[in-house]
């Protein structure tokens, strides 16, 4: 995160380069957009055309547009049963991965004892261990513990695999509020419990925000952890969703683009809302 | 220390512990476990086969492909992510108009899920799918082609889309590295006499040298991990025909799907242990250079 508060103070003071370097850097970076865009425009677009619109011509654009197939799918049930399951996922994950990592994060940042540092290195080992390593194991610990088909078995093992960045962003975070804080809140009476809850939460919530954010965003995208968990159609969350009905419409390409193009968007507006705090957040995740 | 800050401790930490411990470190222990097993995946595994689920994903073809491609994207994500990453961020780094707007939008696909890249790509690049059509339009139609069904095309077709994905995070983690680099050596360096391009050659770019170690080291791990992608646009099968499979893909289809799930386990110590190898030398020998960051920290 101090990456990202250099880039704020850094940003304006260097030179400005004017004439044809300035014309090509803009050309450049035009091209550069266009190409980024181009696929997620495509998308949206061709929700808005017809089938036979899209195999006569299947880079045009709709002539005449067609807001059918928005329609069909925001009035059909699977769409908005799929986006309430991956809200669900996402903020059960959110919050869970806040409290435990916040409380743990806590524990090792100020708490004087000697495990503590086995405590950081067993949740810095988790780096080491992506989902994919641990899949099937997973798959079978969750069976066993009768969690399959339902959304807490896809909940708790997301909040486990998001606590090792979570607590090595946090960590040191909450190491840098003051001593001196901390004795005036005992000293005022509080407990230490009581210092947690009414001093280090609310001084600790950008960092938490950042941490958040970023689980939330895992958790929205995840797709094999899912995949390996949910075989019931109901519990479906929108990247499970997305494929399956890609799979069932696969003649219906428009119909597709209009219900991919919706599960894009609730990820987009997240994004433009927070894409300070995602962009800061992640640089800051791997610069430390 | 009084009880009662134990108590507190196991209070506070306890719950994040015991669902770290139960669903990352109990997973991956219990998947060194079933390898040794011939196992479905019911009951407590009693078939012990030592080291054949090993021997045998170690002589199947169908693994040391997969495990060629993972290669290939490793070293192919590199080299096309990384000059182009820092071309575009010293682009950026300079003072231009809209310079915000343009690192948000370059960074949209990094935010979009891999399943809707993969559903929308795989439109895009069906033989009478968007691109061929535009490059019918342009002139160039003689360069279209069957990009996700022929083995010679298919895996660059991934590649393509892999660095359309992932480029946009490398050009912010370069910047980020780019801001900090202090303006005074850059202009101490153009008052010597030096052009723009000197500058960055001799002085950006050895100091960008962290940012990039970094950043080569994610892409490393994500390269050895590629599974979504690949799993939605081609499923497995075609995936080994198309040649672009990948380890992941191969562990689910080997174990998961199959119900072999002491191979599956086998699969995924493979590809930990690989993983873990190419960390630990990438660590020993180049990220040793750096000596702050919290990932090099929280790995060694």
């Amino acid at each position: 995160m101090s990456t990202a508060v250099a880039s704020r103070t850094r940003g304006d003071d260097h030179p400005a380069v004017s004439g044809r370097g300035s014309l090509a850097a803009y050309l450049v970076a035009f091209a550069l957009v266009g190409l980024c865009l181009a696929p997620a425009v495509y998308i949206i677009l061709g929700g808005f055309r017809t089938n036979s619109q899209i195999i006569r011509s299947p880079a045009g654009l709709p002539d005449p547009w067609e807001i059918g197939n928005y329609i069909g799918v925001l009035t059909g049930e699977v769409f908005w049963q799929q986006l309430a399951n991956s809200v669900i996922a996402a903020v059960g994950t959110t919050v869970g991965v806040v409290v435990l990592g916040l409380m743990a994060s806590f524990v090792i940042a100020r708490y004087p004892f000697k495990a503590k540092h086995l405590m950081y290195s067993l949740f810095a080992a988790g780096l080491m261990f992506p989902v994919t390593v641990a899949i099937t194991p997973l798959y079978i610990m969750v069976r066993d513990l009768g969690l399959t088909d339902t959304l807490a078995g896809v909940i708790l093992p997301q909040i486990a695999f998001a606590m090792p960045t979570t607590v090595i962003i946090l960590v040191p975070f909450l190491r840098a509020i003051p001593k001196e804080l901390e004795e005036a809140a005992l000293i005022d009476g509080a407990s230490r419990l009581g210092f947690f809850v009414r001093m280090v939460v609310p001084l600790s919530l950008p960092g938490v925000t950042t941490v958040g954010i970023l689980a939330f965003v895992a958790s929205w995208n995840s797709y094999l952890l899912p995949l390996f968990l949910l075989s019931d159609n109901d519990l479906y969350t929108l990247p499970l969703g997305v494929q399956a009905f890609a799979t069932q419409y696969s003649v219906d390409t428009a119909r597709v683009l209009a219900f991919v193009s919706l599960s894009m968007i609730p990820a987009l507006v997240f994004f433009s809302i927070f894409q300070r705090r995602i962009i800061s957040g992640l640089t800051g995740a791997v610069k430390g | 220390m009084p009880w009662r800050r134990w108590a507190e401790i196991a209070l506070l930490a306890g719950p994040g512990v015991v669902v770290f411990v139960t669903f990352v470190i109990v997973p991956v222990l219990m998947a060194g476990y079933y390898g040794f097993f011939d196992w479905s995946g019911y009951g407590i595994p009693t078939e012990f086969v030592g080291l054949r689920n090993y021997e045998l994903i170690l002589t199947d073809n169908a693994f040391l492909e997969a495990m060629w491609h993972n290669g290939f994207i490793l070293v192919m994500s590199l080299i096309l992510q990384g000059p182009a990453a820092i071309g575009i961020a010293l682009l950026l780094n300079r003072k231009m108009r809209g310079r915000d707007l343009i690192r948000v939008l370059i960074f949209v696909p990094y935010v979009i899920s891999e399943v809707i890249v993969a559903i929308g790509f795989s439109l895009m690049l069906h033989p009478t799918g968007a691109v061929n059509d535009v490059l019918d339009r342009i002139g160039l139609g003689g360069l279209a082609m069957d990009w996700l069904a022929d083995p010679d095309v298919a895996i660059w077709s991934l590649m393509l889309i892999l660095v359309w994905k992932y480029i946009g995070f490398a050009v912010i983690l370069m910047l980020a590295g780019l801001q900090g680099i202090p303006d005074e050596l850059r202009e101490a360096a153009a008052i010597d006499g030096a052009s723009y391009w000197r500058t960055q050659w001799h002085i950006t770019l050895p100091l960008l040298g962290p940012t990039i170690r970094i950043w080569a080291f994610l892409s490393i791990i994500g390269s050895l991990q590629v599974f979504d992608l690949v799993y939605v646009i081609w499923g497995q099968y075609v995936a080994d025909i198309a040649g672009t499979s990948t380890m992941a893909t191969y562990m689910v289809a080997n174990g998961r799907i199959s119900g072999e799930y002491g191979y599956g386990s086998a699969v995924a110590v493979v590809i930990f242990l690989i993983s873990l190898v190419i960390a630990l030398v990438y660590q020993r020998y180049v990220l040793r250079r750096d000596t702050e960051g919290a990932l090099t920290e929280g790995v060694a």
